[in-house]
């Protein structure tokens, strides 16, 4: 029975989500992001994907979290790890008027 | 319909177009297939509203208008009292000042060519580096200047208080402080007015059969196309700009502490020596041409993006070597002929003296 508690335990903490980073995945298409908030949990990854006919920058100037993922074509993606709570503006500095906020819990 | 029947569909579309005559492109901009006929649904996104967004803060009314306009061609507003806004940006050369550069405050020649005026209330971000959200914040900048207008602000509110431009101030702006912050505003809702929305391109969008030769929609075919000239992929519609930046492999950029653009404002490596994409509406009126006024001519500026840029450092990645031949860009150049809103007589205003 000691046993059988510990493999329920063990499956539980397997097959649950807690304790584990969730991935999401942001477009960039027709020079805008696919959604303009993003709520996530701290320790989460977001996917950006170019799905624009021409290359694409992101990046975020944020105290919290600073990155540039460099420009990128249709078809690829690059990824960031939030690890801080907050909200963090996040451009594509090529076309300013992309703009989007990730909020991080 | 299933995905035969689609297919079926869509390869007789495409038959049908090419026994007409008819050729479709998906744009360089975007992945829409346009179809090269006068009036055609697919080219309606290249026309521009008849006038731009009003300002949420600043309504473009009458009087504030005609204030701007006085304002705009002002000399009196520089410190020496020589160089309105006109001087630079000036209806004569396209709202440009046909120089490569812009020439400020006793003679100095500026860093970066004057820019046009034209259609930049319809742009969301103002200045060859973006520093500017819009025409109210950007009106000040030329003043604040020192290289620029220089002027003494001070010495602006007592021009501001005779009692021409009082009475003007007094209808635009009622119960508003007079000053340098105010006719700033003032002169955007001019700006406001400084249209080219009507050009021999716009008509044949609209429907017009002869309003572009067979040359000029044969450039225009070149000009979206990713695989020739792939201009919209900066030159997007429907102002011909994708209010974003690029580093274009200017000659410039190569020499020794070269101007970093927009990566001043903005530290990100792509936009290092990246500046702003600008309307090609009204563009035969205003060369020279790039931002440093580095082309005399548009075939000049094809012969630079035929070889994807003379600076390679730092080009933007959504720049190409082209390779176009010589009918092909003399294409694209007729094509850009055809967006010029046949100009129309401009009155000067009359200014209060006092």
């Amino acid at each position: 029975m000691k046993y059988m508690n510990i493999l329920i335990a063990l499956s539980l903490f397997l097959f649950s989500n807690t304790g584990f980073a969730e991935e999401h995945t942001v477009g960039q298409k027709n020079k805008a992001f696919s959604v303009k908030q993003i709520k996530i949990k701290k320790g989460d990854v977001i996917h950006f994907e170019n799905q624009d006919p021409f290359f694409h920058n992101v990046y975020s100037l944020s105290d919290s979290t600073t990155f540039d993922l460099g420009s990128f074509p249709k078809g690829e993606s690059k990824s960031v790890t939030f690890n801080t709570p907050g909200t963090i503006p996040v451009e594509c500095a090529i076309h300013p008027n992309m703009y989007m906020e990730v909020i991080v819990e | 319909m299933n995905t035969k029947q689609f297919k079926l569909f869509t390869m007789s579309s495409v038959l049908v177009l090419a026994l007409l005559g008819i050729s479709q492109i998906a744009g360089a901009d975007d992945e829409i297939q346009m179809i090269f006929k006068a009036g055609d649904l697919s080219l309606q996104k290249w026309l521009l509203a008849d006038k731009p967004p009003v300002p949420k803060h600043n309504y473009p009314s009458h009087e504030r208008i005609e204030l701007g306009k006085k304002l705009f061609f002002d000399p009196r507003i520089s410190r020496d009292g020589n160089m309105s806004c006109a001087t630079c940006h000036s209806p004569m050369f396209g709202w440009g000042d046909g120089l490569p550069l812009g020439v400020g405050y006793k003679g100095k020649i500026l860093g970066r060519a004057s820019p046009v005026v034209t259609n930049t209330a319809y742009n969301s971000i103002q200045m060859w580096d973006g520093r500017k959200r819009d025409l109210e914040d950007q009106a000040t900048g030329p003043m604040e200047a020192s290289v620029e207008m220089n002027t003494d602000m001070h010495a602006i509110t007592k021009l501001f208080s005779n009692s021409g431009y009082k009475k003007l101030f007094d209808k635009a702006y009622p119960g508003e402080k007079v000053g340098p912050a105010t006719a700033a505003k003032a002169i955007a809702s001019f700006e406001w007015t400084i249209l080219s929305n009507d050009s021999p391109f716009d008509n044949w969008v609209r429907g017009d059969e002869t309003a572009m030769t067979k040359q000029q929609i044969n450039g225009f075919k070149l000009f979206v196309d990713s695989d020739k000239g792939n201009c919209s992929v900066c030159h997007s519609a429907p102002n011909f700009t994708d209010n974003g930046f690029h580093n274009v492999g200017l000659k410039a950029y190569g020499e020794k502490n070269p101007d970093m653009g927009r990566y001043v404002q903005k530290p990100i490596r792509v936009l290092k020596g990246a500046f702003k994409t600008p309307t090609l509406r009204d563009i035969t009126l205003s060369a020279p041409y790039f931002h440093n006024g580095e082309a005399s001519t548009l075939m000049q500026v094809m012969d630079h993006y035929n070889k994807g840029g003379v600076t390679k450092k730092d080009l933007s990645p959504n720049i190409k070597e082209i390779k176009l031949d010589k009918q092909e860009s003399e294409d694209i150049v007729a094509f850009m002929q055809a967006l010029t809103t046949p100009p129309v007589p401009f009155d000067l205003p009359i200014l209060p003296l006092d």
